[in-house]
This record gives C-alpha cells, structure tokens and sequence, in this order.
C-alpha cells in the first residue's frame, strides 16, 4: 500500500485519472487558444471542449440543452450566481441547518442587509431533514427553497425528490448544493424537479481545481437570474449590453479552459465507468461502511445516523483526544490526509453537536482500498494506545 | 464544398459550435469556417452545409433546440 493515505476527497478528488492530467497537458500544448473568439481551428476547437463539458453534464444530470449548463469557476461561483442573481427584494428563502457556507453566507448578506427573510429549518442531531419542516415553513412570498443534497460534514443525504415535489407544488424555485453529491449519487434534475444544480468539477467529477457549473432546468427562465459578471462574451459584439442568451448570459470573460480539458476528461472516464455512479455509490458506501463498523470497534464516535442515505464522507472523533492533535499525528507519524475542524459548515456543526472543536474528517473516494481503512484504524489504535 | 452551399449564422459560437455537433451526429457532411467577408454576424464562424441538405438541417435544428440567426448563401 502505498502511502500517503488520501482520505481528502470531500475537499477535492485525488488521484485523477491520468487522462484528466494527459487533457489538460493536451490543451496547454496542442491548442491552447481562446474560445468563441477567433475563427482559427484551434480556437474552434477550444469551442467544442467547453461543449463537450456542457453536453455530458446535461446528459449526466438529465437536461436536454447544453446551453443551460453554465460554467463557473467552482460550486461557489455557481450558488452565489443563483443565489444573488436570483434574489429579489422582499422574497422568503428556506434552507437547513446543515448548509454549507457557500449557501449560508450568500443568504446571511442578503439578510442583513434587509432584502430577504431567511428561515432555517432545523436537522435532526444526525444532521437528516424532514421535507414536511420544509412544507410548514412555506409563506406567501417564499421564492427560493436551497438546500445541500449530501452534507460535506457527515455526508447525510437529503431527501431531495420529496422537497422538490413540494416545490413544484407550490411554485417554489429549487436550488440544490450538490457539491458533494454530484458524479458519486445518481442525480436527475427532472425526475428530482431541481429548478438549479450547483456542482464543483474537481470533487467526485474527478476534473482539476477552478472547474464548476451552474445547471438551469429546461423549464425555468433564465432571466430570472440576473448576471453577476458582466463583459466580453465573444458573441453579440456589436452591442454594448450583455446578451441574454445562454450560456453567454453568465459567461463573460475567458473561462479555465485548461480546467474544462481536464473535467471533460473526467466525465468521459465516469461515462466509461462500468455501472456508472450507481456503481461508484456503492463501492464508497462499502468502503464508509467498513469504516464506520471498524472504528466503532474502536471506541471511536461517529456523527452520523448510519440508517440515512449518505455519501462517503465521514465525521468522527477519538475520546479525550483533541481533533487537531489527531490530524496532526494523521498527517506527521501515518500519512493519513484528512480534514480537521469546523468544516466550513458552522450550523451543521452545531446541529451535530460537535461546534466549537469540530471534528475529524475522512472523505473516502473511487479511488480508496479496504487496505487503506485498516491501516487508519491502525493509525488510531496506535495514537489511542500511545497515551 | 460546392458553389451552392449555404451556411448557418449564429448570436454565439457555443450554439455554432452545439449546431455542429448536431449535424455531425447525424451524418450531415458540414464544415465549420469563417463568416465569408460577404455577410456579418455576431459570431466569428459559422457552420457550412451543402444546399442539398437544407431542408434535413432545418429540421435537425428545430428539433434539437438550437438557436440560430439566419441561413445565407455562403458565396
């Protein structure tokens, strides 16, 4: 086995497959032109590398145009456009307590400074959502229901089909976090009725760093998000406002086409991948089963309700030891890589009970052994037993 | 191509380029060139055809969806 152990996939993927890194290299030194600017072959074929990005992620989550996958820069990029694009003066919002801060601290700004009214509806203490808290919260002005498929703290999968029926029933936009969802849980925007996907490329989608989108449902109008960027599109050039088209409504500026090389790649390796993400769902629930029913051996606490749905991704701490002290020997003595703390989710955090220290963090991924869980949970009997 | 093509304008080369990907798919023989000095567009390309298949691409674009501004002689 070899070593370091990287159980850091919640963070961002490691190892990409080598056609992802062979992708990029290809860009960097065989076309290395802008897209929709220039008419020459390469910057033609620059062109086609974004929409082969766009025409396998709206095939991967069940939209028929490719021109409403918008590409950001990360998952970020993609909730803060439809969360400040789309926020008006005087809306409701309802979200969880389990969100992430991508989510939580775009709707805080909106609310503080007066333009919405923000509910958060309160996860059970394993972090799992009832969507009729979600129907009772519901008013008039409710515009805007945003909510995290799969915890990026404990991995907890939300029951994002049931909160999207009711959605749909009431006329509410569905926006849906799947930053640590998406390419490792089967997601289909239509049969789940998600008005708004925000995805990372570089997680479970296996591409670089600086890679995301922003999905718009078929059916949904895009002018009703405003652009949060504006400028040089490549197209309508003759005119002084931003067109209104997509993508190039949200597009402006030269994208990461080195990045976009790269996530292509990745999505043609999980479209090769035989039993596609069901599959690949089931080897990382395997791998965070026989984690969790090992370090319970251990005496180690989980926070988690290992009866939910979940992601492999999973929260955990040592008795009487500190996470951070963990992490350290994790990373200094074992060369196990991990995440500590607060994982950027401070409500989720208070909701598992586990604010202010945090906890320890493994993200397992595709990529992950049987043989590298036992040897963390020999890592942690030997920071256990040294005391 | 012959003297009798036409080609496919467009606002924006993501949807030249999608139009492309479309008509390849189905075996329509079609090339991706400058806008000739003739015509002007928002778009710095577009999408030559042979006349022949006209009626075959209009379809192709009504069906799938995708946005164009107009069709023109390409000469």
């Amino acid at each position: 086995m070899e070593r370091p152990v990287y159980f850091d996939n919640a963070a961002t993927s490691f190892p990409k497959p080598s056609t992802v890194v062979h992708a990029v290299v290809h860009y960097m030194t065989q076309i290395g032109a802008n897209a929709g600017r220039s008419s020459h072959f390469r910057a033609v074929e620059a062109g086609r590398l974004l929409f082969n990005v766009r025409n396998s992620l709206a095939s991967m989550f069940g939209l028929d145009n490719p021109m409403n996958v918008i590409l950001t820069e990360n998952a970020t990029g993609a909730l803060s456009l439809a969360i400040l694009g789309y926020l008006r003066e005087g809306m409701h919002v309802i979200t969880s307590s389990m969100e992430h801060n991508s989510v939580i601290r775009p709707l805080e700004h909106l609310r503080k400074q007066g333009t919405i009214r923000l509910d958060i509806v309160q996860c059970d203490t394993a972090g799992k959502l009832d969507p009729d808290d979600i129907r009772k919260s519901i008013c008039n002005d409710t515009a805007l229901v945003a909510i995290n498929h799969a915890s990026n703290v404990n991995g907890v999968v939300q029951p994002v089909a049931e909160i999207g029926a009711i959605c749909r029933e009431k006329g509410i936009t569905f926006l849906v976090d799947a930053s640590q969802s998406a390419g490792s849980y089967p997601i289909n925007m239509k049969e789940m009725q998600i008005d708004l996907l925000a995805i990372p490329g570089h997680k479970a989608l296996l591409g670089p760093t600086g890679t995301g989108a922003l999905l718009i449902d078929d059916s949904f109008d895009p002018k009703r998000i405003s652009p949060r960027k504006f400028g040089g599109t490549g197209s309508a050039s003759s005119m002084i406002e931003q067109p209104d088209f997509l993508p190039d409504r949200f597009e402006s500026g030269t994208p990461n086409l080195a990045g976009f090389a790269g996530l292509a790649a990745g999505l043609d390796y999980l479209q090769r991948f035989e039993g596609g993400i069901q599959r690949i769902h089931q080897h990382e629930s395997e791998l965070r089963e026989y984690f969790v029913e090992k370090a319970l051996q251990e005496g180690v606490e989980i926070y988690s309700d290992e009866r939910n749905p979940a992601t492999a991704t999973v929260s955990f701490r040592i008795p009487n030891f500190s996470v951070s002290d963990v992490a350290r020997r994790f990373s200094d003595d074992e060369g196990i890589l991990c995440r500590q703390g607060l994982h950027c989710a401070p409500l989720a955090h208070r909701t598992l009970n586990t604010f202010p220290e945090g906890s320890l963090r493994f993200g397992f991924g595709l990529f992950n052994s049987y043989e590298e869980i036992d040897y963390a949970i020999d890592a942690i009997r030997r920071i256990r037993d040294a005391q | 191509m012959p003297n009798s093509s036409f080609v496919i304008l467009f606002h924006s080369s993501n949807h030249a380029i999608w139009a492309e990907a479309a008509l390849k798919k189905a075996c329509i023989n079609c090339k991706m060139i400058p806008v000739p000095r003739h015509l002007s567009s928002d778009c710095g390309y577009c999408v030559e055809f042979e006349h022949t298949e006209h009626d075959h691409v209009l379809d192709i674009l009504s069906h799938g969806g995708i946005e164009y501004d107009r069709i023109a002689m390409s000469k």
